[in-house]
């Protein structure tokens, strides 16, 4: 997709990219606190603060495994991401005489063969299973990041053709989520998927396209920063350099093609030291990336670029002065000391200060996907297993549906800049909560606590007691309520709105603390008996709703 | 539930047959008659405010059966409240009110309160919680409900609710909570039928009026942030500052804010009706009414302390709200109910309290009671025991069944649906039913339908017409307590609209929902297989 042509039918957003390094926020406490290893406490505010950032949601059972470690180990596990790659999803589409001829149902499509009368059923296959995946998080932060790389170097599955070629792309980001950044730029530069969506394959010496070239400096690299200067001539050259590079549409692989070289020297700018990339012929041609990378990557610009970037997705959207040079910069060394792998970065970011300082503390809006897979894996909300295959994937479908309806449809970013709350000065995050997608998030919770999603027999739904049984003390509804409070929210209630909210809930309006104590007590005693187990049903169903519905709720 | 032909509405999401006793709707659709028929049924619309009292009010102590006070003294002497302080009403030499109720002894002896004597349930339970509950759901003593009797009768009048609300038909909230929470009484079939207000000017305070301040961090500045946009996209905002903003509370009885918390609450209540909402149904609280112990302060006497305070406070905010809908010219559409959870035992406890009892009086006020005492005063026991309770003269289920027949103007039928069952009325109200079916169609099909049966009642089989949005449709028929029955359908229906046929094979005959899930919207609908 041409991002040009898109972004001329939205006149008031600003170009993608460009990157306000200036703060924008007046009000807010300010912070100095850098990248100095944090040595306060190891807490539960900080434990589920680092589980909130860096995967979706704290599972209270997660902050209990992580607060057995320190700070930093918890770190180092988080950090640690399984190389094998996940169960690849399945044909759950096929439907009366709608049948898939070569995949039976139940067997993955993504080894194909393609076949275009399925690509919109695999569409949806593909992004269940992807929301599957985020759901079913193991501890560490894959997830995170493969949503993170999804943003950075976005495609569209509806403009890529083959489902495959997408499926392919999102195995290479979660591949190289926390490896080497300059070998992931490489991997997504002759990636069949982004060759096919930036037009790199259309991209020939008889007629360059300059989608790829442009993009690959602006948005993914060096990006638009203040004094990143490249030129349009160093974009010119840059789509030179990656002529040839085709996508073979039988095997959904990409290949080099030398005939579709341009194979004159390639000359940059001052802001790349005058580079001149040698032209090569033949098979040689290939190796031109390599340079056009290696020359990139030379440059400081991309370092700052990304950590902006990765401190925007993690911390907060406002960069200040004493941020930048406290955080940014620091950070940016440490990524170029470590030739570009990401993971000491992350590593000196979740380890800092700066990441623990109060002030940082739940100031992060949900993203959708925050706020619909954090709140199953928060409410340990049960999800059919393989054996039920198509009721496993369509509820899996109706937490990316419930997303896709707050604006966030992984796999389908709204242009290759990603999500405009990751980039749009000056709302970023808060562009995520509007009239229409706050009241949706309401009645998703709504749904989730009360009546739940059905589908063959098996019901999707938050279990308040449950939830409940995890608390220190359900017996008691101050306890409860603290701990609730404290789990759910980063800014916690009053003690005095905590006493409303328990006499109008838990105790239906009195003012004996005993009243639901017995009543929890002769639950426990007779769990079968359904008048007892309504009677604190219907008493937690109130109150969860209740702390879900506040705004407090919104915050990471 | 009789259903009726379907009528079109503007709003609808797709055309479904449009029918009024056979004829089309398009005669209708512009004619200003329909309009005109569908805005006098909604502004002659009746409006109930419901008082619960929470912890179990006192009975004996509250409407005082003067014919029993040899006994009385015996069961509980220590609480008597001296005979010559208690209130007398006209008309009767028999039953008066406690010393604090001046206002309402008032009102009843101007003809516009009831009491209704010893209304309770069979086989009382003496918990809170569950007596509370099988008083807002309505249910039997052994039966467990999760929706309410006032959710149900709201979702029979407004069975789109909330899809395509408000609308022409219903501009405004169904019901309102004052309050944080909505009760369970004003939960429906599928969602809760009610909003929560605490202040109509500012839509953040949603506890107690007040909201904890935004601390000087990001955190502070992003709550701050979705705060304003929650303000701003309550669903309801506009209409109900507007009719805030239009009204002003004329009563001088009112006392001053912060004083009598049932009194706040009921003083928004009665702007918000004469502001022009067409909300049906107001929900208040006054809690307090648990008085195991020092119910009465023995040292200023048994008419002082902790229940005559509560009184005193019942009695000065119905009186105020009577004189402020009177002097705002909405008397004659409000009627209002006390009621809680249970009445108090007869024997008094040592500690100057009493514990958990049974049946206890209710009362309705209003212009349009049939004032007076209705049932006679309980018979207390010469030599009554611990174990002795008020016994019951009048199922609470048959003073809500004669409000939806008598106030909400509810066929029979609907009635026994929104019950649950048949119960008879009391005569309580004097009723101006003149039934408008064409008016309680338009009502009954505004806002966006997505299923529907006809014919229902059904002997031996129905046909289900429902609008899918494209993806998997649920359709289950499900009993009145949420068991399932049957699975109607549960596939991929292309968006449009589908029809199942649903014979009576195996259903045993009386009132089911047919409940729908669709991506994530629901609707639920009541249904009738008779023999």
């Amino acid at each position: 997709m041409d991002r040009r042509d898109f972004l001329s039918t939205l006149a008031p957003i600003q170009t993608p990219g460009v990157q306000e390094t200036t703060s924008t926020k007046q009000t807010a406490q300010r912070t100095s606190t850098g990248l100095t290893q944090y040595a306060g406490a190891w807490g539960y505010d900080q434990a589920i603060h680092l589980l909130r950032r860096t995967m979706f949601g704290a599972n209270i059972n997660d902050i209990n495994y992580f607060l057995k470690k320190s700070m930093s180990a918890s770190v180092d596990d988080l950090l640690t991401v399984p190389t094998t790659q996940p169960n690849p999803p399945i044909n759950n589409y096929n439907s009366g005489t709608n049948v898939d001829p070569d995949i039976t149902a139940g067997a993955t499509w993504v080894n194909g063969p393609d076949n275009p009368n399925f690509n919109s059923q695999r569409r949806q296959s593909f992004k269940y299973w992807w929301a599957g995946l985020m759901i079913n998080q193991d501890k560490n932060i894959l997830e995170k990041m493969t949503l993170f790389w999804h943003n950075h170097f976005a495609t569209q599955t509806q403009t890529t053709g083959s489902t495959i070629l997408a499926y392919q792309n999102n195995l290479m980001l979660r591949q190289n989520a926390l490896g080497n950044f300059k070998t992931m730029t490489k991997a997504v530069t002759i990636d069949p998927c982004m060759l096919k969506y930036l037009n790199g394959n259309l991209n020939t010496n008889k007629a360059p396209d300059e989608n790829y070239g442009r993009e690959l400096q602006e948005l993914f690299t060096v990006g638009k920063g203040p004094n990143s200067q490249y030129t349009e001539d160093d974009v010119k050259a840059a789509a030179k350099v990656l002529t040839g590079w085709r996508v073979n549409n039988s095997t959904l692989s990409s290949y080099f093609d030398s005939t579709k070289h341009e194979t004159a020297n390639k000359q940059f700018s001052a802001f790349y030291n005058n580079t001149l990339i040698t032209g090569q012929t033949g098979a040689n041609g290939a190796n031109e990336v390599d340079d056009l990378l290696t020359m990139i990557f030379n440059q400081n610009e991309g370092a700052l670029f990304i950590c902006r970037k990765l401190y925007r997705w993690f911390v907060y959207y406002d960069i200040d002065a004493a941020t930048e040079s406290n955080v940014i910069v620091p950070m940016a060394q440490i990524f170029r000391q470590n030739n570009y792998d990401i993971k000491p970065v992350l590593a000196a970011l979740f380890k800092s200060e700066h990441f623990y300082d109060a002030a940082n503390m739940g100031c992060l809006i949900k993203s959708p996907l925050d706020f619909c897979v954090g709140m199953c894996r928060e409410f340990n909300i049960i999800f059919p297993d393989a054996t039920q295959y198509a009721t496993q994937y369509y509820m899996w479908g109706q937490i990316w549906g419930a997303s896709y309806i707050q604006q966030q449809d992984p796999g389908d970013p709204p242009n290759v800049a990603g999500w405009p709350a990751y980039y749009q000065v000056p709302s970023y995050h808060e562009l995520w909560i509007n009239s229409d997608t706050l009241p949706k998030r309401n009645q998703i919770s709504d749904l989730m606590v009360y009546s739940g999603i059905k589908k063959s027999g098996y019901t999707l739904i938050i279990d308040c007691i449950a939830v409940a049984q995890t608390m220190s003390d359900p017996t008691n509804p101050n306890t409860l309520i603290d701990d609730l409070c404290k789990y759910l929210h980063i800014l916690t209630l009053s003690a005095a709105n905590k006493a409303t909210i328990k006499t109008s809930t838990l105790l239906s309006g009195q003012s004996t603390d005993s009243y639901w104590t017995n009543a929890w007590n002769a639950y426990l005693a007779n769990p079968t008996n359904k008048t007892l187990k309504d009677t604190v049903n219907t008493r937690l169903i109130l109150l969860v709703k209740y702390l879900m519905d506040l705004s407090e709720y919104q915050l990471s | 539930m009789k259903r009726r032909d379907f009528i079109k509405n503007t709003a609808a999401v797709a055309v479904l047959p449009s029918l009024i006793n056979g004829q089309t709707v398009q005669a209708f659709t512009d004619s200003s008659l329909l309009s005109r028929l569908a805005a006098s049924f909604v502004d002659t619309d009746h409006v109930l405010v419901i008082v619960q009292l929470n912890g179990g009010n006192d009975g004996l102590n509250t409407v005082i059966p003067i014919d029993q006070y040899s006994n009385l003294a015996n069961a509980r002497n220590n609480i008597l409240i001296d005979s010559k302080k208690v209130l007398a009403l006209t008309g009767t030499s028999l039953t008066g009110l406690h010393p604090s109720m001046t206002g309402m002894r008032d009102l009843y002896n101007n003809g516009k309160l009831t009491i209704v004597q010893a209304a309770g349930y069979p086989n009382q339970n003496y918990s809170h919680f569950r007596s509370s509950d099988i008083w807002v759901t309505a249910a039997d003593y052994n039966q467990s409900l999760t929706n309410g009797w006032a959710g149900r009768y709201l979702s029979e009048e407004f069975p789109n609710f909330p899809s395509g609300y408000p609308n022409t038909n219903m501009p405004d909230p169904l019901a309102i909570q004052i309050g944080s929470v909505v009760s369970t009484g004003l939960q429906g079939l599928t969602n809760s039928m009610a909003m929560t207000i605490s202040d109509p000017a500012n839509f953040y305070g949603m506890i107690n009026g007040t909201t904890d301040p935004t601390p000087n961090t990001h955190a502070g500045a992003e709550l701050a942030y979705i705060r304003g946009v929650s303000a701003k996209t309550q669903q309801y905002s506009t209409v109900i500052k507007a009719a805030a903003a239009k009204a002003t509370n004329k009563s001088t009885m009112w006392p001053t804010a912060g004083q009598n918390k049932l009194a706040d609450q009921m003083k928004i209540v009665s702007q918000l009706i004469a502001g022009g909402l067409k909300t049906r149904i107001y929900w208040v609280n006054l809690g307090g009414f648990d008085t195991h112990s020092n119910q009465v302060d023995a040292t200023n006497g048994n008419d002082t302390g902790t229940h005559a305070s509560l009184l005193a406070d019942l009695s000065e905010a119905i009186t105020a709200f009577m004189d402020d809908c009177k002097l705002l010219n909405t008397a004659d559409r409000v009627l209002g109910m006390t009621f809680s959870e249970f009445g108090r035992r007869i024997v008094s406890n040592a500690s100057s309290g009493t514990d958990h009892g049974a049946a206890a009086p209710l009362f309705l006020f209003g212009n349009k009671v049939k004032s007076g005492l209705v049932g006679s005063n309980p018979a207390i026991p010469a030599n009554a025991t611990v174990n002795d309770n008020v016994a019951m003269q009048h199922d609470f289920r048959t003073v809500y069944t004669s409000i939806l027949k008598d106030w909400f103007c509810l066929s029979d039928t609907d009635t026994d649906t929104v019950m649950l069952q048949k119960f008879n009325t009391l005569n309580l109200i004097n009723s101006s039913c003149n039934n408008n079916a064409i008016a309680q169609d338009i009502q009954r099909n505004s806002g966006n339908m997505i299923i529907r049966n006809y014919p229902n009642p059904f002997n031996l089989a129905t046909t289900i017409e429902f609008i899918s949005a494209g993806g998997n449709v649920l359709i289950e028929l499900i009993n009145t307590e949420g068991k399932l029955v049957k699975t109607i359908t549960d596939q991929d229906y292309a968006a449009g609209q589908h029809n199942i046929e649903l014979s009576r094979n195996g259903i045993a005959a009386g009132l089911y929902y047919i409940k729908m899930q669709n991506n994530l919207s629901t609707q639920t609908r009541s249904v009738i297989a008779t023999d």
